[in-house]
């Protein structure tokens, strides 16, 4: 029969478990992992490889350029990708309501999806750094590929509440549309592909304020590269950032709450 | 010790509806309790503001003593809902692993797959699963916490006779438990084979509050329609508890569809066209409102 006395679940076997979900959920959707694997390595394949070897400045070649580019474009895909389509997805599907009724602590969920993107971003890397290394002929101090690593996982961070904005704030057919149309135009315009120079003029103006501009920077210097300002204002910014997406990503969380349980 | 789930002078309004109308309700440890009533007649809202997935307009919902969404009183309580849905690429064997994380004490993952009957799906994903599979999964996944408190809404719903017929087997073996269940159903007959105590609510408000059999003596087991020129006064007397006539055509609703007919007949009143049907719950409902006017 039962007993008067409340007991909870132990919190760390269960944020094993949630985020061991929460990886599987992604990694048996090929869709999700294959493009976020293995396409930075296709464009790297397609405008990185052919001019590897020349110097664009004197110390850097497009090689190792390009690959800070594409670095910084697949870890923030990987964030807003996972975070804003999986959360909108299930959004969609009703899961929230289950496990809002579950013991499991709404914590637990955010944080295991965030370990879960910061792997997934880390896998990206893993497969990008030994293309380039074979098929761009990169070749960086050990420190400046460590320096890069960690620079665009941290960095990504603020992608993470920017994915969970959008997960919050669209639906789950038009999430991935939405996803598409911020993304894609902003890696354009912060010179991720081409440089900021080819760009229309009215972009070039805007392109400097970008949060991915700040990231790419951040990238571009940590292989050698010269950039605009200095790496302390582009963390700045970034956190600024983070902080904004943070605060619009509660809101359209409070916001649903408030729509379905109340 | 306090109730298991309890409602107090709860109301509830979406919007400009009033899906509850003030509810008050006292579930205690070990009860079986049916909440039964026909669609949008406020069942899944009570359930909701038990397990504080919505909040009472006004009045009280208590889980445990606890308000509904205290993390402690939830770990002593299981859930199965009718819309709700599971990540479709994990396994039966790993959403249920993942379920049991969230309890202090659950079963082992075998025996809560062996109570759905879930076997031999345990290493499927849940988009291989049918329908009927579905719902014992989620079955599976409430009981995996071996819950003082079990919730079922409407735990049936889309399932085909047989189906229903061993999932209604896989509850009543939980019930064997001693544990506290809670379930919410449109169907009488599903509620007199589990519950030892009957709810039902209509339009917002509890109408009747009793064990299976009373509530079956109240509400009339078969409708009964004919033909004839009869009137009002040529049932006087007769054991039906509602009646409506209308160009002709008479509907009675009884639990003794044998003597009407033969009163009818012996009082000579002509009769063509005849038709003995059971009753459904719309019309066992009238016939419980029927009653409610009368006392």
């Amino acid at each position: 029969m039962a007993v008067a006395t409340f007991r909870r679940a132990p919190v760390w076997p269960m944020l094993r478990l949630q985020t061991w979900a929460e990886f599987l959920k992604l990694w048996r959707v090929p869709a999700f992992t294959l493009t976020s694997l293995f396409l930075p390595v296709m464009f790297y394949a397609f405008i990185g490889v052919g001019q590897a070897s020349q110097k664009i400045f004197p110390n850097v070649t497009f090689g190792a350029y390009f690959l800070a580019s594409m670095a910084v474009y697949s870890v923030a895909n990987v964030m807003i990708f996972s975070f804003g389509i999986s959360v909108a997805t299930e959004r969609g599907m009703k899961m929230d309501v289950l496990q809002r009724a579950t013991p499991m602590p709404p914590l637990i969920y955010l944080l295991s999806k965030c370990i879960t993107a910061l792997f997934f971003a880390a896998l990206t890397l893993v497969v990008l750094f030994p293309f380039a290394y074979v098929a761009g002929h990169v070749r960086l101090d050990p420190s400046a590929w460590v320096n890069l690593a960690s620079r665009v996982l941290l960095g990504s961070i603020p992608f993470i509440a920017l994915g969970f904005a959008i997960g919050y704030l669209s639906g789950p057919n038009s999430a991935v549309a939405v996803v598409n149309l911020i993304y894609l135009p902003t890696a354009f315009a912060s010179g991720l592909f081409f440089p900021k120079q080819l760009l229309p003029q009215f972009i070039q103006q805007i392109a400097p304020y970008l949060p991915l501009h700040f990231f790419g920077q951040l990238g571009w210097d940590a292989v050698g590269a010269p950039t605009d300002g200095n790496v302390t204002t582009d963390w700045l910014y970034l956190v600024g950032y983070g902080v904004l997406f943070f605060v619009v990503a509660l809101w359209a969380y409070r916001r649903e709450e408030n729509r379905k349980f109340t | 010790m306090p109730p298991a789930a309890q409602l107090i002078d709860a109301t509830k309004k979406y919007g400009s509806v009033e899906a509850l109308r003030g509810i008050s309700i006292d579930i205690e440890l070990g009860e079986v309790v049916a909440m039964l009533g026909p669609n949008g007649a406020g069942k899944t809202t009570s359930i909701s503001l038990l397990l504080g997935l919505r909040k009472p307009t006004s009045g009280k919902a208590l889980l445990l003593g606890l308000k509904p969404d205290d993390l402690n009183a939830r770990s002593r309580v299981g859930v199965m809902l009718q819309e709700s849905g599971i990540p479709t690429v994990l396994k039966v064997g790993e959403l249920v692993d993942l379920f049991r994380s969230y309890y202090p004490k659950p079963m082992t993952r075998d025996r809560a797959i062996a109570m759905a009957g879930l076997e031999e799906k345990a290493n499927a994903q849940v988009k291989e699963l049918s329908g009927g599979q579905k719902q014992r999964l989620y079955f599976a996944l409430a009981v995996c916490g071996d819950p003082d408190v079990l919730f079922l809404d409407e735990p049936t719903v889309g399932m085909d006779v047989e189906g229903r017929r061993s999932f209604i087997e896989r509850i009543a073996e939980f019930i064997q438990m001693g544990r506290t269940v809670v379930l919410t159903t449109h169907y009488l007959e599903e509620a007199d084979q589990l519950a030892k105590r009957v709810i039902v609510i209509d339009r917002g408000v509890v109408i009747a509050d009793a064990s299976p059999q009373e509530i079956k003596s109240r509400v009339a087991g078969k409708r009964v329609r004919f033909a004839s020129a009869l009137t009002e006064k040529d049932l006087e007397g007769l054991p039906v508890s509602a009646s409506t006539i209308q160009d002709h055509r008479v509907q009675l609703l009884t639990n003794q569809p044998e003597s009407v007919l033969r009163e009818l007949f012996r009082r000579g009143v002509e009769v063509s066209d005849l038709e003995v049907a059971g009753a459904d719950l719309e019309d066992a409902f009238i016939s419980l409102t029927t009653h409610k006017a009368n006392e």
